[in-house]
This record gives C-alpha cells, structure tokens and sequence, in this order.
C-alpha cells in the first residue's frame, strides 16, 4: 500500500526547488484563464496517435499498468493524469489534484517533461540536480520511464505527423524547444552537451 | 547438532582476545572454534605470538580449531599470508575465492562470506573439498531447506548468533569516520569492541562498521527457528563472538539444540543478558534481515 | 581497449550501438541479472534482434546472467544462458560458481566473462576462474589501484574489463547485503539494489527525505542534489554526528586516468547505467568513444563534460587511486 503525501499544498515550496526553466508568469497567467477542454482534446489525439504509432508503448509496464500517475507541470495551471491501462489507457486534464487519487506523482516544469518524453533529458540526472520530483510509487514511475525510452516518442510522432517528415520536423521541434530551454534558464540536457563531441 | 565459534570479527586487544579464548577453552560447549583475523591484516601482527598458545589451550580442552582466512586479500602480502595459512596443515576457513583457489583440492570449510546460493554452486565447493559450509546470512528458510535436502557431503551451517556481516570494502571507514587515512588509522577500531554503531538520521539504529567491513546493527539470534534448522538437515550452528557473555550464549545454545531448553526460553535467556543491539531474525523469515519475527 | 556499453532496453542498445560502443552489454527482463528493474531489460526476441542490429554494425553484444541462481530455481539461469547462446551473443557474464560449472559443461564453446560480481580480486583467484571455467574475460572489482591492477594482469591469462564511469559501488560487489537488510531484497538473490518498490520520497518543508524499508537514508535540503536512495551513499550518524559515512553521492569518472589504464593493459572499459536514459548513453559513450580515439591516436585527452549526469553532481576516480582507501 503506497502511502499518499498530501497533494498540491506544498506546490509553491516545491517549485521553489525544482523550478528552473519555468514558463514566464504571464504565459502561466494566460494559461489559466482558458478552459481546460481544448487541452483535454489535444491531450487525447496525442495519447491515441502514440498509441497508434506505438502499439506496445505500455507493455514494459507489466503489472504497473494499472496505476495512476499525476504528472505536474507546476509552472502550468493543469495536471495530468494518466492510466496507462494496457485496455483503453487515458490521459485526462485536471486544474488541481485536489480530490484526485494518485499512486505516484511526477513534477518539473513542462519544459523538462516534455524533454523527458522525447529523451533529451536524462531522468536520473534531473532527479539527482532535483529539476525533478518523484512522490508515491516509485517503482511505478521507473517502469514508466523506461517505457517511455524505450519508446523513441519524437516531437513530431507525437503531433501525428505523417512519418516521411518525421526526422526534419522532430529536428526544428527540438532545436525550437532548446532555445526556448535556453532563454528559460531549464537544465542543460545531456544530449546536447554530448553534441559538441560528436 | 553442532555449535560453532566463529572468528573475533573486531579489533580486541590482544590480552582481551587471549582471555577471551581462555575462557572459551576452559568453560564453552562448543565443537569447533574459528579463529584468525577475517576482516584486516593489519590487525594481525599484534596476536602472532598469542595465536600458538591460544590453539594449544583451545584443543587442549577438545575444541576443534580452524584458521580463518581474510576475506578481501589484495596486497601481494596478503594474498601470500592466506597461502600461508593453507601450508599450515590445519583445516582453513575459506572467506573468498582467492582462499579457495588455495584450498582447492584439500579439505576445508567455507565461512558465511562465500556466495552459496543454490545446489549447483554448492556442489561446485564440495567437489573442490569442502566439508562444510556456511551459508549467507541473507539465505531464506526456503532456500535452507532445498540445499539441506540435496545429497550434500559436506555439513550445512547457518549463522545463529551475533551481528550479521553484511559487506566488505576496499575502504576502511572506521578510519574515515576519524577523518584519518586507512594507512594512518591509529587503530581506531579497536575502540568499538562491537563495531561503531551508525544510526539514521532520524535515529534508528542501523549498521555498525568495522574497520572494512559492515555488519547489521541488528543483533541475529535464531532461536525459535532451531527445529525449522534441524528439519531442514543443518548440522551446524555458527555463534559470532560479541561482548555480551558468549559463555552464557554458548551454553544456552548448547541447551537448546541438546533439547534441554524449549528454543523459545533459548532467547528469552539470551534477552537477559547484556546485548549490544536489538534481536533480529529477517532473513530466515525472508523478511528484511532487518526484521524481527516473533 | 574495448568500449563496453550498457543497455537496459532495446532503444537503448540502438542509441549506444550508434554512439561508437565497441561492445554492448544487456540482461533479460527477471531477475537473472543485477539491474532487474521495473519496466527495464530484453525479451529473448527482443535479444535476437538487438543482437542482429549490433553485429550488422561490427559491434558485440555481452549477456548479463550475473545474479546468484535460486535455490531450487536454477533452471531460470540456465534458460538465460541458452536464450543467450542461441541469440548468437558474444559472450555471457557470469557470476555464480554453480552457473559458471554448468555453463561452461553445457555451452564449452561459448565465450565467458566472469562478472564483478564474481568479486576476483587477486590473481590466483582470476586464474582458478579461467583454469576450471575456462573464463576468458574478468571484471575487475571497484576495489583496486591503477597499480594493483597492471600487477594482476601481468599474471592472469584472461583479459580484464574495469568500470571507467556511472554509479560507483563502494562495497566490493557481490559482497554486499546492505538493501536485504533493509528492504528484503539484494542484488545477489534478486538482481535489484535499493529497489524502488521500498523507496519513499517524501517532501518535508523544503527538504526531501529519501527512506529504503522505513531506514531514513538522507534528506536533501531544498536545491542541493540528490542521489539514488542506495544505502552506501546515504547520510548517517555516528557519533551524534551525521555524515557519509561510506561515500558521498558520486559518480565514477575514470576519463582523466585512461592513458594509466591502457598502460596497466587493460582489455575493456565499462560503462555502468543500464537503467540511465538514452540522453546519458548517448553522451557518455560519445564523450569516451572520442577520448578512446584520441589515446589511439597519441593525443591528449579531452577534458571531461559529464558532470551535469553525475550522482550528486560530482565525480570521483574512486578506488584507482589509493588515497580512496
């Protein structure tokens, strides 16, 4: 039985700790005065074409399938909740955790989820500069990071572009993402520092 | 069943260590008695002249003595001493592979520091002429029993008594936790006749380290469990000397496997005296080796 | 020397086969290898076709079977030792003295490294592994010098393959029952060390305590690093006094020493991270693949940039110098 820590009140210490590369204040503000609904829609079509691209996305997860990991970006007005079910796994968009059960719990700013996702990150790495925060079942969270490296989910995969223009788009994607890390002070990732010596 | 006394895992002073053999000559009911310095050759040249005296007076008084070997030899010294030992012509308790690589061939017994996990490799050591052998500390009931089951030549033996060794280092962190170099440590571990003990940060105690090596905090004492032992095939018992009086432990033990006293009342005599360290029983009940299980 | 590569999924051995391995190491997915984690390591299909994507690229692939076979159970251990001859592995590494026995019974012609978790420290050790077994490669324990190391292969007739960089064991392998002792687990009986089922993180005010089986292991003031919840990197008191008692939070770069370790006549070199992202393999392999080179090449090496992936944020050339100890 995984023990709970209480959710989302200690949001702002955390970020206090793990923030760098957060979002700029107004993107946030903006943010929060949309509806949730758009994202939920955008969330879905990302959820069933990698699903679509990457049948077996899940099944490294074996007998974690059936837990409930919160992702947070804390530097954006929403959380996600995703049950990675290997029938109908779901990705839904809430505004707080609050009411929400959950079984591990994954925080950073959106910058460096994203860079996780996509393996421009490192996640031992941001774990250990604390850029990044584990709570709950941590074994959960391992098999789902492992899933998803094994994955190779490319920006563009994602966005369900069609896969002849796959490599050049992921390419701008993170290059684009980069220099918006950059500007944004977010961690330097591994792969990029490991460039200069290719 | 037979008891064992297994080696003094700490730096004791030598008078210490002399009378405390004597005492075990004179007054434990135990078969065997391993002695020698496991854990650091440095610690060593300071009993070379007591050693001789101290086997004598042990099978004087009917004990059988075994030489323990070191059980992480990397200096060229070192690794000479332990061929040394074996040109001794005594029975040699191997503690690593660089001891067996020795052995091999001969008679010998194997200390709990030897990987022994499964029938295979336990067959592996007796071909190469082991005649007993210690299993890990972190051994199940469950896996006990497979091995004592098997047709093995050589007697099981499961450690019983006292602060489980739990790892080896190059690294001596004894000396470390003094801020001094392993190669000027001024003996600081002869100070901590139990090991030093390491708690958490929220106090619970936790380890407790000996010059390179590391042992439970938790005190093991399988008491309860010594019909489960017998049932299983073990033949041995390995009782590790502490502080507390091992005369007392080694009698009650004797007691118990002798079927003179109930093994529940075993650890309650043993609970009566001066402990250094909670009772702990995990890893026989596949627990945390951590864990008691009453 | 031969770069050795660690892979903990398919995608994986892809990213490190790409970035210059000269060799890849990898397990199956239970616990018959020593990184048996959630969600990580290879089918017996998914071998066969990582082995097919490193041959056709000239690089090898090594199987880790290098956990201690269960009592009762060792038909699992020989199961993954036949699923790695039959996916034309290179070699299998190996740990325990009833495995090797068996293996090398069964399989006489197929290659065998002895793991480090075999823990062989000394010549006549190495020898009694490569004489009964017919072992031709050992893994050198984290334990010695740079010195100690060029005495052992003077005198051994098998290659040897040392760690040059990732998590850094304080303990000598394969000897070490600190996570049983506290969680049940180890990496002898189950592959895993420190298991993340019985880690608990947890925010307290600003800071972050990390506890293995209930033990409190550390407790991270708010934007200092952190490490994995392993307990030889933890903070502990003794003495009222708390401290690292066993090792900081670090990781093993042995970058700057590879010219001494060419030197001593070392036959490999060892990543360590077979649970490490793609984002690190591919950094880390590329940054020593360069430094290999160049030392082929008699040039000087290059300086180091792997400190952001580092435990800690810091790295150590641990036991190669003698001032470790």
């Amino acid at each position: 039985m995984v023990e709970m820590t209480p959710p989302s009140s200690d949001v702002a210490e955390v970020a206090s700790s793990i923030g760098t590369g957060s979002l700029p204040w107004p993107v946030s503000k903006v943010m929060s005065a949309l509806p949730l609904a758009p994202l939920q829609f955008a969330s879905n079509r990302v959820l069933q074409t990698a699903l679509g691209r990457r049948p077996g996305l899940f099944s490294r997860l074996a007998e974690y399938s059936g837990k409930r990991f919160a992702i947070d970006p804390i530097d954006c007005p929403f959380v996600f909740l995703l049950e990675p079910r290997v029938e109908k796994p779901t990705l839904r968009v809430h505004a707080t955790l609050d009411g929400v059960t959950w079984d591990a719990r994954i925080s950073a700013v959106m910058l460096v989820l994203l860079g996780l996702l996509d393996g421009t990150y490192d996640g031992d790495a941001l774990f250990f500069s604390r850029d990044l925060l584990i709570e709950g079942d941590t074994a959960a969270v391992l098999a789902l990071r492992n899933a998803i490296e094994d994955a190779e989910l490319d920006p563009a995969l994602l966005l369900g572009a069609p896969q002849f223009v796959t490599p050049v788009l992921s390419g701008n994607i993170r290059r684009a993402a980069d220099v918006m890390r950059r500007l944004l002070g977010a961690p330097a990732s591994a792969s990029a520092r490991g460039d200069r010596f290719a | 069943m037979k008891l064992t006394l297994g080696p003094v895992l700490f730096n004791w002073p030598t008078p210490m260590w002399v009378d405390f053999y004597a005492r075990i000559a004179d007054e434990a009911p135990v078969d065997r008695v391993v002695i020698g310095e496991v854990v650091c050759s440095k610690r060593s040249p300071f009993r070379t002249n007591a050693v001789v005296d101290v086997i004598e007076r042990l099978e004087r008084a009917g004990k059988e003595v075994v030489l323990a070997a070191l059980a992480l030899p990397t200096l060229k010294r070192e690794v000479a001493e332990v061929a040394d030992l074996v040109g001794s012509g005594r029975l040699i308790e191997i503690n690593d592979m660089t001891a067996l690589a020795a052995v091999a061939g001969s008679p010998y017994i194997v200390g709990p520091l030897v990987n022994v996990y499964n029938e295979e490799a336990l067959a592996e050591l007796e071909s190469l002429g082991a005649t007993t052998i210690t299993l890990p500390p972190e051994l199940p009931q469950a896996s006990i029993e497979i091995l004592g089951a098997g047709k093995s030549t050589a007697d099981l033996e499961v450690f019983a008594f006292g602060r489980a060794p739990l790892a080896i280092s190059a690294r001596c962190y004894h000396a470390r936790a003094h801020g001094l170099a392993k190669d000027g440590c001024k003996y600081v571990c002869e100070h901590d006749l139990d090991g030093l003990h390491v708690e958490t940060l929220d106090g619970q105690s936790f380890l407790a380290v000996n010059g390179v090596q590391t042992l439970a905090s938790g005190l093991t004492v399988l008491g309860q469990e010594i019909p489960e032992l017998e049932t299983a095939g073990v033949l041995r018992l390995r009782l590790s000397p502490h502080t507390c009086d091992m005369v007392a432990v080694t009698n009650a033990y004797r007691d118990a496997v002798d079927g003179r006293l109930p093994p529940a009342e075993l650890v309650a005599r043993i609970k009566a005296l001066e402990l250094p360290a909670a009772i702990v029983n995990g890893y026989f009940h596949a627990s945390p080796g951590a864990a008691f299980v009453g | 020397m031969e770069l050795v590569c660690p892979a903990g999924t398919p995608s994986a051995l892809r990213t490190v086969v790409d970035a210059g391995a000269d060799a890849v190491y990898c397990g199956f997915r239970d616990e018959t290898n020593a990184r048996n984690f959630p969600g990580l390591n290879f089918t017996a299909q998914e071998l066969v076709q990582g082995v097919a994507y490193a041959h056709d690229r000239g690089t090898k692939v090594l199987v880790a079977i290098n956990t201690f076979a269960r009592a009762g159970g060792t038909e699992l251990w020989h199961r993954a030792v036949a699923q790695a001859v039959e996916s034309g592995a290179d070699a299998v590494i190996l740990a325990d003295l009833g495995l090797l026995g068996w293996a090398s019974r069964a399989y006489p012609a197929q290659r065998l490294h002895l793991s480090v978790q075999a823990a062989a420290s000394t010549p006549s050790a190495i020898r009694f592994y490569a004489e009964r077994y017919g072992v031709k490669r050992v893994v050198l324990p984290r334990v010695l010098t740079v010195e100690e190391i060029a005495a052992i292969v003077s005198a051994i007739p098998c290659e040897t393959e040392v760690f040059a960089f990732g998590g850094l064991c304080v303990m000598t392998e394969g000897r070490c029952l600190l996570s049983s002792y506290a969680t049940g687990e180890s990496p002898n009986m189950n592959g895993v060390c420190s298991p993340a089922a019985h880690v608990d993180y947890r925010q307290e005010g600003t800071a972050l305590a990390a506890r293995l089986g209930g033990f409190t292991i550390d407790r991270y003031p708010a934007g200092q690093p952190a490490a994995y919840p392993t307990l030889c990197k933890g903070t502990f008191k003794v003495d009222g006094k708390a401290a690292h008692i066993f090792e900081e939070p670090t990781s093993l770069n042995a970058l700057a020493i590879l010219p001494q370790l060419k030197a001593a006549g070392v036959s490999a070199l060892k990543i360590e991270g077979r649970q490490r992202g793609k984002a690190y393999l591919a950094a880390v392999v590329r940054q020593f693949r360069t430094a290999l080179d160049a030392l082929d090449a008699g040039q000087a090496m290059p300086a180091s940039a792997l400190i952001a992936l580092t435990e800690g944020g810091r790295e150590t050339t641990g036991s190669y110098k003698k001032t470790w100890r």
